[in-house]
This record gives structure tokens, C-alpha cells and sequence, in this order.
């Protein structure tokens, strides 16, 4: 079968070609040269500069930053889907989609308007200085700039899979004396919870990468709130192209494991909705997804 | 009635659950994007105005916009190729090529404008070639295309490739056996089919590639009216302390991201309708 519609259709070897001489040329050929400038340097070398003791700071800032972003980002964005789906309120659809806000917002805009925010004389900090929380120049301005980029992923990862949730298993549940909050934690939190692991890897993996919207907000201390990606401009205008290039392995090595990690818990998800139909699925993963 | 009470929260837990999750999406959507019009005109319309009107900034829109218009056709005939290669036909290493398809969104914008150094920068892997021609990429503008080629690669396939996957290939068969020819089956089957997917790729790679900061930064060099973009010129004027032509320039970008809303919201609206009807079509078949 796959035979013959192979022959019937035209154009797959200079499609395929197309993508993948386009593919090489532009992906595979600057990241090859990536590795092969790093492979300058011995693994002990990469070691050395990936663990100096500023580079470690900045991974150390860069990775619980961003795992405490994708995890306000996991909760909140679990009630603000579950509100999307199962509520009904007004201006809901306008909020659903301002939720894709930061997705269309230039990184460089979000920045400067969260450290304006933030600052001591500014809407937010005005208020939040007093009791003592400084956000803007401290690594918690690196969380709630990290927490804006990311905002959609976890809303966008969930809402299909609530829609999916059949409302008869939940009557079932009720109907067996179960209360609506055994139901949720038995029933219905079980069946969110791959998308929901997906949805944190997602923000996860981008916060890591995230370099314009943090710069503006975080002071940029080094040892303090110095993110890897500044570090590494910062080697690359010192002229320490190799420096640079080290740290970006390591961190593209990082992006290459949580990428596998993800494709994983997607192949997972979708195994657990398998069930769906298959144009409805399409519409879903249109609906939702600019990762 | 009784049945949906069975699966609904009681109400204090609905007004408590409402609450935390609007007031979250308020201090963290609503709030900064009123602050950039509000920041934008703090100092009265006339500076605003004034602001915008900088040749500097212009000349930074002008570039932005100039820079969005060469790689958007470069990735649309691509994500085009990809999706009609990948979602009709079957070959080996097929979920390998959509991984790797995906690749850009993992790496960091950062190392993303590296690469580019690294090959053509001047102690670059074809530096010294380049510059022996006197072709100039790095700190230039064919850089900062190339830059915002690689971060938006993804974008306009990842929409296709589901999309023709679920609409299979017997529309395209049908044309080619009634004696279409190849690009008389793309033009008038194929495309009309995709044109929605395809202009919601598009919508999305544009906010992007109009956006993108860290890979452009890193291979701009920040020269004023001539390798800046727009989102570059807003971190120039907000380091110099310059606030209103900062956010001047930023909500000529806000404004953007919410026609980019706008219009992601109306095509989504627009293929929800199509593939209702398509499902309304085949669903007498199917029983």
C-alpha cells in the first residue's frame, strides 16, 4: 500500500531533498561547527571552565531559577487551565487568549516592563520593598521574569487533555460515594499528570536558554544573578571564544537530554489518549502548541 | 442537572480556584501589558510621538520589518517541502527528522547567534575567506538573518506536519489520477487545504523573527542605524535611561504581539470551523 501511494504522489524526493539539503545547511552544519570548536578543548578542559567557580554560580542561578519558574508555572497554570475548561466567566475567551501573551511579546519588551514593575518606585515594587521582598536586581527578578516567558506552556499543555477527560468517569466516581476531592486526586489529577510533567519540561527547557527578558531584571551580579547565556557573552566580549564555546556544549548537551526527555513524555501522553480521534487530536496540538 | 453537580466543585472552591487564577494571569499578563502603554506615554502623547519619530527608531522598524520579510519565504517554502515529505509518505528515520526539526526551540538563543560567530565570525571557521572577499556577515545584516532564520526554522513545519497528517492523501491521489499534473494538484488541492495551518505558522514565526533579541544581539554588534532592530534600539534607549523612547519603541512591539493575538485567535477560529465541518462530513461514513 505504501508502495503504490509512494508512486502515485509526486514530489517526495525533492521535498525530502529540499528539507533536508535546508536542514544541513542552516541547523546541522553551524551546530556541527559548534561541537567541532569545542572538540578544540579536551572533556577535562570543557570540565574545568564549565565548573569555574562563575560559571558554576551561573548554572547554579540559571537552574533553580528556571526550576522554580516551570514549577509556579506547573501549579498556577494547572488552576488557570482548569478555570479555562470547566468554568464558565465573563471575558473568558479574551483571557484564554491573552494566555499566548508572552509568546508573542519580544522578550526585550517583557524585560524592561518587569524591572519598571518591580523596581523600588515602581507599581509592584512600591509596595512589595516595604515588607521586605526585593524582586528587580535580585535572582528573584530572574523567577518572575522566567515565570512570564514560560506562562503558556503548562496552560496550553493541559487544556487538551482536560477536554479529553470523559465526565462520565468522574459521575462514576461521585456515584461510588467518592467526594470531588478524592475524585480529583484519584481520578482526575492521575490523568493530567503526564501533560502536566510535559508542560513543566517544556517551561523548563526554555527558561534555561531564556537571555532577554532576565537581563533587564536581574542585575546581572555575577556569582549572583549571572545566567549562563550572559556568561557566555560575556567570554564572547572578552574574546574568550572558547570559553563560550564550552559553556554553549554543556548547555546545548543539556537542551539535547531534556529534548529526548520530552519526546518521551509526549510519546507517553499521547499513549494515554491514544483514544482521541485523530482530526480533533490535530486541532488540539494546533491549538496549543508553540513550543 | 444532578449529574453535572456530581462533577463539579463546591462553589467555595470555584470562587477560590477563579480568583488565584485570574488574579495570577492579572499580575502577571494584565499588568505588564498595560504598564507598556502606560510607561510609553507617561510624558504626554507629543514626546510618544516625537519618540517614535526618531530616525533611529525608524530606521530600526524599517530593518525589523525588512529582516521578517526575507526569512519568512525561506521558511515557509521549507516547513511547506518538510510537511508534504514527512505527513505523505513514509521513509526511514522519518520521527528522526521531526526531532531534529524541532532542535532550534531547545537550543538557547544565545547559542544559536554563537554558531554563527563561530562559523563566520573573523577567527571564524570561514572568516578569513570572508573577509579576504570583503563579504561582511558577522556584526552585518546577512548575520542577523541568518540568526533569525535558525530561531524560527520550526516554526511554520510543526504547524503543517500534524495537519496534513490528519487530512491524509486521497484528495491529492484523486487530483493526480484524474491527470493533474504535480504542481497543478499543490495549487489548487493542497494549498487551499493548508492555507489556514499555513497563515497560522506564519503569524507565529513573524512575532517571533520581529522579536527575536538574544541570537540577533549576539551577532548584531549594536551599530546604530544600521544593525539594529527594533528590539535592540528598545535596549539601547532603556540603558541610557531613556524611559519614553523605550517604551515608545516597546509598544510598537506590544501592539504587534496583540495583532499577532488577534489574528492567531481568528485563523484558530477558522480551522476549528473547518475541521467541524470536515468531522460533520465523514461522520456518516464512519457508522
Amino acid at each position: 500500500m505504501s508502495i503504490k501511494s509512494r508512486r502515485v504522489l509526486p514530489g517526495f524526493g525533492l521535498a525530502l531533498g529540499y528539507t533536508l539539503v535546508y536542514l544541513s545547511l542552516l541547523i546541522l552544519l553551524p551546530l556541527g561547527g559548534l561541537i567541532l570548536k569545542a572538540a578544540e578543548l579536551s572533556f577535562a578542559q570543557i570540565l574545568d571552565i564549565a565548573l569555574g567557580e562563575r560559571a558554576l554560580a551561573a548554572f547554579r542561578v540559571t537552574f533553580v531559577s528556571s526550576l522554580l519558574a516551570a514549577g509556579i508555572n506547573a501549579v498556577f497554570g494547572l488552576v488557570v487551565a482548569w478555570i479555562l475548561v470547566r468554568y464558565t466567566f465573563p471575558g473568558k475567551r479574551l483571557v484564554d487568549a491573552l494566555v499566548d501573551l508572552p509568546f508573542a511579546l519580544p522578550t526585550a519588551v517583557a524585560g524592561i516592563t518587569l524591572a519598571t514593575l518591580y523596581a523600588g518606585n515602581g507599581w509592584l515594587g512600591r509596595y512589595l520593598e516595604p515588607l521586605g521582598f526585593k524582586i528587580a536586581y535580585t535572582p528573584a527578578g530572574i523567577v518572575v521574569a522566567l515565570t512570564f516567558i514560560t506562562l503558556p506552556f503548562v496552560v496550553r499543555t493541559l487544556q487538551p487533555v482536560i477536554e479529553d477527560i470523559e465526565t462520565e468517569v468522574e459521575e462514576a466516581a461521585a456515584s461510588l460515594g467518592a467526594s470531588r476531592g478524592q475524585t480529583f486526586v484519584r481520578i482526575i489529577f492521575p490523568a493530567l499528570f503526564p501533560a502536566l510533567l510535559t508542560g513543566f519540561a517544556l517551561a523548563f527547557a526554555r527558561a534555561l536558554g531564556e537571555f532577554g527578558s532576565v537581563i533587564f531584571i536581574a542585575g546581572n551580579l555575577p556569582l549572583v544573578s549571572e545566567i549562563v547565556p550572559l556568561l557566555i557573552i560575556s567570554k564572547l566580549e572578552q574574546y574568550d571564544v572558547l570559553g563560550a564555546t564550552a559553556l554553549a556544549v554543556v548547555m546545548l548537551a543539556i537542551s539535547f537530554l531534556l529534548l529526548l526527555a520530552i519526546n518521551l513524555l509526549q510519546w507517553w501522553t499521547a499513549n494515554r489518549h491514544h483514544n482521541a480521534e485523530p482530526l480533533e487530536a490535530a486541532a488540539g496540538r494546533v491549538s496549543g502548541n508553540e513550543r | 442537572m444532578k449529574s453535572t453537580r456530581a462533577t463539579q466543585e463546591p462553589a467555595w472552591v470555584r470562587i477560590v480556584l477563579l480568583t488565584v487564577g485570574l488574579g495570577f494571569l492579572f499580575f502577571f499578563l494584565g499588568l505588564p501589558l498595560v504598564a507598556v502603554f502606560v510607561e510609553a506615554l507617561a510624558q504626554g502623547w507629543g514626546l510618544y510621538a516625537a519618540a517614535l519619530r526618531e530616525p533611529e527608531t525608524l530606521s530600526a522598524i524599517w530593518l525589523t520589518v525588512l529582516i521578517a520579510l526575507i526569512v519568512l519565504p525561506f521558511n515557509v517554502a521549507f516547513g511547506v517541502a518538510a510537511a508534504w515529505a514527512i505527513a505523505k509518505f513514509e521513509f526511514r528515520g522519518k520521527s528522526l527528522l521531526i526531532t531534529l526539526i524541532d532542535l532550534p526551540f531547545a537550543v538557547s538563543p544565545v547559542v544559536a547567534g554563537l554558531v554563527f560567530i563561530l562559523l563566520f565570525g573573523a577567527q571564524g571557521a570561514f572568516g578569513p575567506w570572508l573577509s579576504a572577499h570583503e563579504i561582511k556577515i558577522i556584526f552585518a545584516v546577512p548575520g542577523m538573518i541568518l540568526a533569525t532564520l535558525f530561531i524560527t526554522f520550526p516554526f511554520i513545519a510543526r504547524e503543517l506536519i500534524p495537519l496534513m497528517q490528519a487530512q491524509g492523501k486521497d484528495e491529492e491521489e484523486a487530483a493526480v489520477s484524474l491527470g493533474a499534473s504535480g504542481w497543478q494538484m499543490f495549487w489548487r488541492v493542497t494549498l487551499p487545504n493548508i492555507k489556514w495551518g499555513l497563515l497560522y505558522g506564519v503569524i507565529l514565526a513573524n512575532a517571533r523573527a520581529m522579536g527575536e533579541f538574544g541570537a540577533v544581539s549576539v551577532v548584531s554588534g549594536h551599530i546604530r542605524g544600521e544593525t539594529n532592530t527594533l528590539p535592540l534600539h528598545v535596549e539601547i534607549l532603556y540603558n541610557e535611561y531613556n524611559a519614553v523612547g523605550a517604551f515608545a519603541a516597546a509598544s510598537v512591539l506590544a501592539l504587534l504581539a496583540l495583532v499577532t493575538l488577534v489574528a492567531k485567535t481568528i485563523v484558530e477560529w477558522r480551522m476549528k470551523k473547518e475541521t467541524d465541518m470536515l468531522n460533520a462530513v465523514l461522520a456518516p461514513e464512519k457508522t
